[in-house]
């Protein structure tokens, strides 16, 4: 094909090219600009500062739009769970609760500005977490500079826990031990069984690589070979190259570090490409419920693995409440309940029993009591060691059968066995697509 | 490793159809206009939904939906050409396009996720997870109707623009605007159908990408840095440019990704990008002249 803007009449050499170059510039700093705003904008539901007789105001900057935004809307439902639920029952120390939620655009500088804006101008009570290590990350040294308390439910990843703060306190459980038991499952198998090699694909995120790393950790002496390892940017849109190499080293198990839309395109790619492991985990996405069936088509879901501390039946105290409450409000059925909801949820329990337990919003007395406390959430028992890890939260392994999401935890020989009332047995190998 | 590369590179051809067809209304744009539409990676996520809603709701085939898609896309865009654009003051034209373009698309972003929520969603249809065997390949159904199309679409677009009557219009108005206005060519007429035409292409583009990817209403951002970079390497305002210069990415990206390293990907094409650059600073197929004014 030739070029558009072709011909001999109406063109003028340079200083004419100059027009060029600045249109090349201008793209420049578009491309820029595009990269970097993402999209920015607040959707706040409150103003003005707390007083001792108003609600009490607890700031909160979620991802509503950029790469996090699906999981920061799943958390803004969680967090409005437990508001609602905890209004319904007379309130935080008698008072009435308030979300003051802001968009943080999955932007590592808008959320430390976020809560920089929620504390020292909103004057908030409480705060609580973003979605995403990354965005703990960015933003629990602002926090911190206040001396507030940062309750979260999303921030798992180790980077999050070596900064050496002492304000910030993870409900959830920490993801570099989220495929432990996958791996020591595997790595306990009878040699027969065991396959012989593995591979490893994870996006260029703080809580997706420290996951296969560990599993790496415990495969490789096990004799599991490494024959693919990759890891790439987290705003890839092409995945083909790095399904074609996983395809490629015809690996018998994969383990990836994903969010659902990476997950969703190596399935279909596995599909299209006639590749069927005999396991398939993932670190996140095929516990998007509804989501995941979704995108990858409720026929390719069978067999996928992923780790969690939460399912939608489990036995913790308020769970099943939480459950009825969501379905009630936003439609659906147990099994479309993100695992994002009762993460977020779980951030309001724990810091309302601390809170409780003090009699008042002072932050010191509730960092205090956040270290020394042991605490009920809808995921299980919270209790945090000396950097805010939440040590009594525990890895299961979940895998689709049918239309089920079915849990699985280690036995004392790391063999995985159904959660009762549960009975179905693991599927290995997987069957193919 | 032969075995990969080749299919890297197959991969890769397959792949850059499908971006050329998505940068090409971009291009296109910017050829006749001189407006750099940064709304173009949320025309590529409207056109998804789009393709998206007639296949949920409506039960029509994707491709077949392209035929309602493209003249609702060519609605948009002669809409927003006419509403927004138009308003532009010559002088700043470029630059305040892209503040323009970028609102544009942050409202078309706020609707969607008003109306879709973000939940990621994918079209589907019984090819999309089929693949074709051929020669120790499996070269999936929907990349290969996703570059037939491009090909299709672009030698149309490449037919239209040099051999109808609007065409020569636009080709005119782009070597001398007020050469063109003096022998009676509407340009306000031929920047709104140039627009239109952009937004249209892209509906094809956004289907294929809506297929092969899941998408939200924020899946436009990791998108159009990507599509700038091609068009600037193919020289902006060629057609064909974009479609070379789209190849030319996904290829060099994919290769990489297989020999080295997916994370040194997308620099190895920035690398390739700023070395044509500094050989030919108007990028593959760009011209060293200007249209006088």
């Amino acid at each position: 094909m030739d070029q558009l803007v072709k011909g001999d009449e109406g063109y003028v050499k340079t200083p004419g090219g100059m027009r060029r170059w600045r249109a090349v510039a201008a793209i420049g700093a578009a491309a820029l600009l595009a990269a970097a705003c993402g999209s920015s904008g607040n959707s706040g539901s409150g103003s003005g500062s707390g007083s001792a007789k108003g609600p009490i105001k607890i700031g909160v900057s979620l991802s509503l739009t950029g790469d996090f935004s699906a999981d920061g809307k799943a958390f803004q439902q969680g967090y409005q769970l437990w508001a609602k639920q905890i209004n319904a029952n007379g309130g935080l120390l008698g008072r009435q609760v308030s979300l003051d939620i802001v968009n943080d655009a999955s932007s590592p500088v808008q959320v430390a500005t976020n809560y920089q804006k929620l504390i020292s101008v909103d004057h908030v009570d409480l705060v609580f977490g973003p979605f995403s290590t990354g965005l703990t990350k960015a933003s629990s040294q602002v926090v911190n500079r206040y001396g507030y308390a940062f309750v979260e439910g999303a921030g798992g990843g180790p980077s999050v826990f070596t900064s050496g703060l002492h304000n910030v306190f993870d409900v959830s459980l920490p993801v570099a031990n989220n495929l432990v038991s996958f791996a020591k499952w595997i790595a306990a198998m009878p040699a027969s069984q065991r396959p012989k090699t593995a591979a490893y694909a994870t996006q260029d995120d703080p809580f997706t690589a420290p996951q296969l790393d560990a599993a790496r950790k415990i495969l490789e002496p096990a004799g599991v070979q490494t024959v693919y390892n990759k890891t790439y940017p987290s705003e890839t849109t092409d995945y083909s190259p790095i399904a074609a190499g996983i395809i490629s080293a015809k690996a018998d198990i994969v383990l990836v570090g994903t969010l659902l839309p990476d997950v969703s395109a190596f399935v279909k790619q596995f599909i299209q490409q006639n590749y069927n492991p005999k396991a398939l985990i993932a670190t996140a996405g095929p516990d998007q419920g509804a989501q995941f069936i979704q995108n990858v088509g409720a026929n390719h879901t069978e067999g996928i693995m992923v780790p969690n501390g939460w399912y939608p039946t489990a036995d913790n105290p308020g769970n099943a409440d939480m459950v009825k409450a969501y379905i009630a409000q936003y439609g659906g059925t147990a099994a479309d309940v993100s695992s994002d909801v009762p993460e977020a949820y779980s951030v309001g329990e724990v810091t309302a029993q601390a809170v409780t337990a003090d009699g008042n919003l002072d932050q010191a007395k509730l960092i205090k009591e956040l270290h020394s406390g042991t605490f009920d959430s809808v995921q299980g028992k919270v209790k945090f060691d000396s950097t805010g890890q939440n040590v009594d939260a525990f890895s299961f392994v979940f895998q689709w059968q049918g239309k089920d999401l079915v849990p699985f935890r280690p036995d004392a020989n790391a063999v995985l066995t159904p959660v009762p009332p549960e009975t179905r047995k693991i599927e290995y190998p997987k069957q193919n697509w | 490793m032969g075995t990969e590369l080749s299919k890297a590179v197959v991969d890769g051809v397959l792949t850059g159809g499908v971006y050329a067809l998505m940068a090409a209304g971009l291009t296109l744009i910017f050829g006749v206009m001189e407006i750099i539409n940064i709304a173009q990676g949320i025309f590529v996520v409207l056109a998804a939904y789009l393709s998206y809603v007639l296949q949920v709701h409506l039960g029509i085939d994707p491709f077949i939906g392209l035929l309602i898609t493209m003249p609702l896309m060519f609605g948009v865009g002669v809409l927003i050409e006419w509403g927004f654009v138009r308003r532009l003051k010559e002088q700043n034209k470029s630059a305040l396009s892209i503040l323009v373009t970028f609102a544009v698309a942050i409202v078309i972003e706020g609707i969607l996720t008003q109306l879709f929520s973000a939940d990621l969603r994918i079209i589907k249809a019984w090819y999309v997870d089929k693949s074709l065997h051929v020669l120790g390949f499996y070269l999936p159904y929907i990349y290969l109707l996703g570059f037939v199309l491009a090909v299709v679409l672009l030698a149309a677009l490449y037919l239209f623009l040099y051999r109808s009557r609007s065409g020569k219009s636009i080709r005119a108005s782009v070597q001398n605007r007020t050469g063109a206005e003096l022998i009676g060519i509407n340009i306000n007429r031929v920047s709104a159908i140039t627009f239109g035409i952009g937004a249209a292409v892209t509906a094809a583009g956004g289907m294929i990408f809506g297929a092969t990817n899941s998408f939200n209403p924020n899946s436009g951002y990791d998108l159009i840095s990507r599509l700038l970079v091609i068009v600037v390497l193919g020289g902006l305002g060629s057609i064909g440019g974009a479609l070379v210069a789209a190849v030319a990415a996904l290829v060099i990206e994919d290769v990489t990704a297989v020999l080295w390293s997916p994370i040194w990907a997308s620099t190895m094409f920035f690398a390739v990008l700023v070395v044509v650059l500094l050989v030919r600073p108007n990028g593959l197929f760009g011209q060293t002249a200007v249209r006088a004014q």
